[in-house]
């Protein structure tokens, strides 16, 4: 056992700093450190910088454009990269779709689609959830029926986010109705540009539109575009969440969120003091960081654990479940640092027209959003209680 | 950066867990901890052939030279089987302040015999007064002649009754919470003036409080610098602190698989109770805490060998407070989904609750280094 860093690991530090600290566009690191969703543009022209570093996809193989990175190289990188405010790659293509198409995809979709998202050429989003199928997502029932070169797709996709930017789609189709519901399941890379699809925004409780529902009407798709055998879907579905359940903890970000607290903290007053020599307030904040601290070990730990070859069953779904709760405890405390200037809130959208900066001080532009959004991380990549559930029967054999 | 044990290591852990197997079921446990002496001897002598008991001590006097990451391997599988010998008094905490603070001629003179099992040890901090501040000390220790006199009341000294050796915290200048002023003296425990109530504590272990009435000591007795010993006792509390989180990480551990197990045989309204997703969802909360206090363990273990002093405090608090959190969770929890058999003392779970319980006020309780993590972070 050991914690320390070589000074290999140092020198990697240093890059990965120096990097950020000339690379990283001002307006994207300011709207990230807000809490505040990407533009397109500039998430795209991030991660394009990303690329050609070398450095979009640190989880990949490296023979598919990975960086080879050691444990530690990844936890130092994600430390700098959340400390300094800058964006990881969205992860429906590279964390979500990209694994699955280089572990069950054939040769001509690894060369086709695997460049095109370390590039960010192609903007993919997540076809999944129906307006049935929630929690219960094997239940789900858009169908895609066999014509000759083709699957016809028809059915409705819901809560797909950022849909109004994506060029593709990976989604779960009903292709046999008769076998037992995971069991007649495909996997399909859908051209969002194909007739028949329409895309209907969903405004947020934050007002804004990230949100969508996805209509599939008579929609055209090659059969090359099925990952896999037809009708083994739900094994790379599950194959899927279990990579999006490492991620979620968002542990880096969440230590940035600690150290704005602290900045607020100190310019907020509270009984004629600074609000950072409440003690109330400090007893909660360092609940969160102790908190934090722990789900940051246990990440490092069970990254340990694999890395020596070790197998885990559904350890990843603590992660999850612990690192939700503290990105929305972080959350809560930011709005509550702002005091009476949590209130005034408006969408982007509602002022993008007008030449006036939002109300209040600078720093209030941001965590209200960002803790009206983050209500969905406790629903989203499989509720935390189904997460609950899956550790019950998984690790407990309850 | 690596969490992985390496051989020796492994070997370490299954030697101790093969010694809690053959030597700790739940009833031989029960019978020992109701014995006068509260732990075997014969234990003891088994743990010290096994060159247990020098686990943390330097090559050069004998022992192993192990890290706090060994101390931890120890501890964590000891806590499985709520094991009574007193390791952490002995060894951890009266052996590291001698080897901490000591002379050659007092390490010399004392290590070797605690590795040998010949000798125990007691460390005296606490006092009425001072709740977990290590600094508030009003026992006094007064120069005459060549010794000193101490006077004062030492409480909750655990293992005091068979330890040979009493190592008290005194004050020899300074006001009664001023950092400097403290001094260690080592006090054999049938010196005259000494003078001890023993009892049982609700863990199972025995503990006395000690009455110093014009006791009087050599020069010798002093252990470090006069006046200076308050780093030293930090140090070594920090090291008693990771230990005790690491047997609490143990005993979590089994209080869990124990509580898991019941919920899978225990049926009520026709099913295993285990099967209501209340229950199951308590479960994976309980699991869930066991595991993060797995990880900060781990880390405070491997943190304490790290240079940088701001880093290790904020560990050492950051650890303790969570390890409480979790310690009070699993250990009520574990009693509530029992029922009422969990309220039995036949039962072992009772007894994971109640050692659980203490080691959440050992050294700091949880809204103590809570607020020790605040100061440090701000």
């Amino acid at each position: 056992m050991d914690l320390s860093f070589s000074k290999e690991d140092l020198a990697f530090r240093d890059e990965v700093r120096e990097f950020l600290a000339t690379s990283l566009p001002a307006d994207v690191k300011d709207r990230c450190d807000r809490g505040l969703h990407p533009t397109k543009e500039g998430q795209v022209r991030w991660q394009k910088i990303l690329n050609e570093k070398g450095w979009m996809a640190p989880n990949w193989p490296k023979e598919y454009g990975g960086t080879g990175w050691t444990i530690t190289q990844k936890y130092i990188a994600a430390h700098e990269f959340g400390h300094a405010a800058a964006p990881i790659a969205l992860p429906f293509g590279v964390s979500m779709v990209g694994p699955v198409i280089y572990t069950f995809g054939n040769q001509e979709q690894k060369d086709k689609y695997l460049p095109r998202i370390l590039n960010s050429d192609d903007w993919w989003c997540q076809g999944y959830s129906e307006p049935g199928s929630g929690s219960d997502l094997a239940s789900l029932q858009t169908k895609a029926v066999r014509d000759g070169d083709h699957y016809v797709v028809n059915g409705q996709k819901i809560w797909t986010s950022f849909a109004q930017n994506a060029d593709m789609i990976f989604c779960l189709v009903r292709t046999d109705s008769t076998a037992k519901q995971q069991e007649g399941i495909s996997f399909l890379l859908i051209d969002m540009k194909t007739p028949g699809i329409t895309v209907k925004p969903i405004i947020g409780l934050d007002k804004e539109h990230s949100l969508n529902e996805v209509f599939f009407d008579d929609v055209r798709v090659p059969v090359e575009n099925r990952i896999g055998e037809e009708n083994k879907g739900w094994t790379y579905a599950k194959f899927l969440l279990g990579n999006e359940r490492t991620g979620i903890a968002r542990v880096a970000r969440s230590k940035r969120q600690v150290e704005r607290l602290r900045e607020i903290a100190s310019l907020e007053r509270s009984g004629g003091r600074a609000l950072a020599e409440d003690q109330d307030f400090i007893n909660k904040l360092t609940r969160i960081e102790v908190d934090l601290m722990s789900l940051e070990y246990t990440e490092l730990r069970y990254l340990s654990m694999i890395a020596n070859g070790k197998e885990l069953t559904a350890e990843p779904s603590l992660l999850k479940i612990k690192g939700t709760e503290i990105q929305q405890r972080l959350t809560s405390l930011l709005v509550e640092s702002l005091g009476i200037y949590g209130a005034p809130y408006e969408a982007e959208r509602a002022y993008a027209g007008r030449n006036e900066a939002p109300v209040g001080p600078d720093y209030a532009h941001g965590p209200m959003a960002e803790h009206l959004y983050l209500r969905a991380a406790t629903i989203y990549g499989g509720s935390n209680e189904i997460q609950r559930n899956i550790v019950s029967k998984m690790v407990l054999g309850l | 950066m690596d969490f992985e044990l390496s051989d020796e290591q492994t070997l370490l852990k299954d030697s101790v867990e093969r010694f809690v197997k053959d030597n700790y079921s739940p009833e031989s446990r029960a019978k020992l901890a109701d014995t006068e002496l509260g732990f075997s001897k014969d234990h003891w002598k088994k743990m010290a052939e096994l060159g247990w008991l020098g686990l943390p001590f330097s090559e050069d006097v004998g022992g192993f030279g192990g890290t706090a990451v060994e101390t931890a391997i120890m501890m964590e599988n000891m806590g499985s089987g709520l094991v009574l010998e007193p390791f952490l008094s002995t060894v951890v905490m009266g052996g590291g302040l001698v080897a901490e603070a000591g002379s050659q001629s007092q390490i010399e003179a004392i290590i070797p015999e605690v590795i040998e099992g010949n000798m125990m040890l007691a460390f005296a901090y606490a006092e009425p007064q001072s709740r977990f501040d290590l600094n508030d000390v009003e026992t006094s220790a007064t120069k005459s002649g060549d010794g000193y006199v101490l006077n004062g009341h030492k409480s909750v000294v655990y293992h005091a009754a068979t330890a040979d050796k009493i190592i008290v915290s005194a004050r020899t200048g300074g006001g009664s919470r001023d950092e400097d002023g403290i001094s260690l003296f080592v006090v054999d425990n049938d010196t005259s003036g000494l003078s001890r109530r023993d009892y049982r504590t609700i863990d199972g272990q025995r503990a006395s409080d000690i009455k110093l009435d014009d006791v009087k000591v050599g020069s010798d007795a002093l252990l470090g610098k006069e006046g200076g010993a308050l780093p030293a006792i930090k140090n070594v509390v920090d090291r008693t602190i990771a230990a005790l989180c690491a047997e609490a990480v143990g005993a979590m551990r089994t209080a869990n698989n124990i509580t898991n197990e019941y919920i899978k045989e225990r049926k009520q309204f026709g099913t295993p109770i285990g099967k209501f997703q209340v229950l199951q969802h308590r479960m994976v909360d309980m699991y869930m805490e066991a595991e993060q206090s797995k990880s900060m363990s781990d880390m405070l273990a491997m943190k304490l060998e790290l240079d940088d002093e701001g880093e290790r405090r904020k560990a050492v608090s950051a650890a303790k407070a969570q390890i409480g959190q979790a310690s009070k969770f699993i250990g009520e929890q574990s009693i509530q989904l029992h029922g009422g058999m969990g309220m039995t003392d036949e039962y072992s779970i009772g007894h994971y609750f109640k050692r659980l319980t203490t080691i959440e006020m050992l050294f700091g309780n949880t809204d103590y280094h809570f607020k020790q993590y605040a100061a440090l972070a701000s």
